[in-house]
């Protein structure tokens, strides 16, 4: 029988770069022959959560929310967009992170949709955010002798935002690859503001939990970490602040390991993706430099 | 025909024998098929087996029976019915779904029998989607290939556009208008020129106007089956929760001004079939756009929000002191900015109330430091 996956994000009625990241991630899914189809459904953009379904043949739909967090737009806004029938949100049995999958017959198709977790609170979006640090750096290697920061937005709408950035930190930090390992918010202590005071290495990383870059992404932080007086004007990678040499990395969604994460959703939710995780990984690894001999 | 369209065509006849193979098939192609019972039957073509193990191959010209495999491999040999056959069925496939109706509306395949069809597809058939022409052409062995372009690019030479071959880079092409602006919607009648897909394949061709107009396919098919799910505004607005819980507020008479400034054929191809509610419909009128809009989209709900936090508030009355001429100024500049004319007045034309100079001056006179038209505050210090 064959299968499709749906990726599903916000989009932008004002930025077209928005939905950038979710179609490339898309198409490295596509590329991988994993499913008879992969298409893309926004909130802001077309084809609309309303009418994605019905531009899909396959029976089987996998879909899955480009998103960071569990709330809002997952429980409510999806669900009902996409005409689950039955929608409960305890089907998920979520703690706020936990979210896998839920089943549910589509009323505008009759598929059945498996309706996943977002990608941000997946095990594997850990390893994204460490890919991101490899690829800023352009090191493959990149731990020793750094730090590490996850940035995130905050509490004030959504208390599970703040609980995905705790998760992935903890799940960095027990790698025990980078020195040190902190979670920074925009709007909450600790703040990404005060970075130079929870680093004590001169090399930090910072990779915000994000899904695209936009207005918090490349001006709010970059201004308010000092990275530069003026987002216009840009910054270096990496930018002294403080004493610190800061390898700002943009939003995480932007990092291409991240269609595994899609891959993955979908496989823990039933779906049959072969060999695509691997292939995902191998091809979108950071290469090492070359020897400089 | 290619040996594999034979041994197709062979396999076919074999496994749906008995079948009919007509399931799922629209009104028109059931109605082609209708001349066969066993095997394959197909807009003009039946291939079947006869009761002595020979085969029966038989076309509007030809009927010959009892034929071994050699010689209904002479027959099969050329026939466009054929290679038609083995396109609509093997290639394209999907009975009775939106993409196969989609295809078939390419060529008119419903309006001429095949022969036909084979000389008018050589020389090209053309239909419109929206802004966007497709030509239909004969491949090798029965194929279809697609050139996909602007309309307003017709004429134009393929050496002339910006060739692609990839239908996904249509994402690219649909993100930005002529100017250079953001499209967040894709029905806008403002898609750029100056590009072509001149060899697209039937998959290939639909991924490309999907990108170019996502949702049109099915949402065409399902008005065309009769069954085209329509959500009215009263509906959608009650359906919205956070931010957009409000736009249930907006008066009637402003949903009315919402459709005439939004959903008209100058600012969407798709034309209104939503309603303020079943039963009670909107002045305005829907438009003659080729896609059926089911439900107030995105852009709509979004303006509604602004537009509903707007009309909360209280008309109160001004006094402005404006020559009849400035008068008819602003009521140009209004329409200019309203109808997208601005970037077209040229910039010494200052008989145009909407030129920029004659804009200028007007607001030079008229306005205080403040911005106040005729120095009058928006807000009263008695209030």
């Amino acid at each position: 029988m064959s299968q499709a996956l749906v990726v599903v994000a916000h989009g932008s009625h004002l930025n077209p770069d928005s939905s950038a990241p979710t179609h490339e991630h898309a198409d490295t899914v596509r590329a991988t022959g994993a499913f008879d189809e992969v298409r893309t459904g926004f909130w802001k953009e077309e084809p609309n959560l309303r009418e994605v379904l019905r531009t899909v043949d396959a029976e089987e739909v996998y879909v899955v929310p480009m998103f960071i967090s569990e709330g809002y737009f997952t429980e409510q806004v999806i669900p009902r967009e996409l005409r689950l029938e039955g929608w409960d949100v305890a089907d998920w049995e979520s703690d706020g992170l936990s979210a896998d999958v839920a089943t549910y017959a589509a009323t505008d198709t009759g598929q059945t949709v498996h309706y996943c977790g977002p990608v941000g609170t997946h095990g594997s979006m850990t390893d994204v955010l460490v890919r991101r640090a490899e690829s800023v750096t352009g090191d493959p290697d990149v731990g020793e002798g750094f730090g590490f920061a996850v940035v995130g937005h905050g509490t004030e709408r959504n208390e599970n935002s703040a609980k995905a950035i705790e998760y992935h930190a903890g799940r960095v930090r027990s790698m025990d690859r980078f020195d040190e390992v902190e979670a920074l918010y925009m709007d909450e202590e600790p703040e990404v503001d005060d970075l130079p005071d929870h680093f004590g290495s001169e090399d930090v990383v910072l990779v915000p939990l994000f899904v695209a870059d936009g207005f918090h992404t490349q001006e709010d932080i970059p201004e308010d970490v000092g990275l530069t007086d003026d987002y216009r004007t840009g910054y270096d990678v990496p930018a002294e602040v403080a004493g610190h040499r800061v390898w700002y990395a943009g939003a995480v969604g932007t990092e291409p390991l991240l269609a595994d994460v899609l891959l993955e959703r979908a496989a823990d939710a039933g779906a049959d993706v072969g060999d695509a995780v691997e292939d995902v990984r191998e091809t979108t690894r950071v290469a090492a430099p070359e020897a400089d001999d | 025909m290619r040996a594999a369209q034979f041994d197709a065509l062979v396999t076919a006849v074999d496994a749906e024998s008995g079948s009919g193979g007509a399931e799922g098939a629209d009104d028109a192609e059931r109605a082609a098929d209708a001349t066969g019972s066993d095997g394959v039957a197909f807009e003009g073509l039946a291939v079947s087996r006869d009761a002595d193990g020979g085969y029966r191959f038989e076309t509007p010209d030809v009927t010959a029976a009892g034929l071994p495999e050699p010689e209904l491999r002479t027959h099969a040999e050329g026939s466009p019915y054929v290679t038609n056959w083995y396109f609509w069925e093997r290639e394209v496939g999907r009975r009775g779904s939106p993409r196969r109706a989609f295809l078939r509306r390419a060529e008119a395949a419903d309006d001429r029998p095949v022969p036909e069809r084979y000389d008018a597809l050589r020389e090209g058939l053309v239909t419109e989607w929206g802004q966007l022409r497709i030509e239909a052409t004969l491949g090798a062995d029965g194929a279809r290939r697609y050139d996909l372009r602007h309309v307003d690019d017709a004429g134009r030479d393929v050496a002339e556009l910006d060739s692609h071959d990839d239908p996904l880079d249509a994402r690219e092409i649909a993100k930005l208008d002529g100017d250079g602006r953001y499209r967040p919607l894709k029905t806008a009648p403002s898609l750029r020129t100056g590009w072509a897909f001149p060899d697209l394949g039937p998959r290939a061709v639909l991924e490309a106007v999907e990108a170019f107009y996502p949702a049109t396919v099915a949402n065409w098919y399902r008005e065309r089956e009769g069954d085209l799910d329509v959500s009215h505004w009263r509906e959608t607005a009650e359906r919205q929760t956070g931010i957009y819980d409000v736009v249930d507020e907006l008066p009637r008479e402003a949903v009315e001004h919402v459709a005439e400034a939004c959903c008209v054929d100058s600012q969407c191809l798709k034309r209104r079939e939503w309603e303020y509610e079943a039963g009670d419909d909107l002045a305005a009128d829907g438009g003659d756009g080729p896609f059926p809009c089911r439900e107030p989209c995105s852009v709509v709900v979004a303006a509604s929000r602004t537009w509903t936090k707007l009309e909360r508030e209280a008309e109160r009355e001004y006094t402005f002191t404006l020559t009849p001429s400035e008068k008819e100024q602003i009521e140009a500049v209004l329409e200019a900015v309203a109808e997208g004319r601005v970037g077209g007045i040229r910039e010494a034309d200052v008989a145009e109330g909407a030129n920029r100079y004659r804009t200028r001056y007007l607001r030079a006179k008229r306005t205080d430091e403040s911005g106040d038209l005729c120095g009058i505050p928006t807000e009263r210090d008695d209030e």
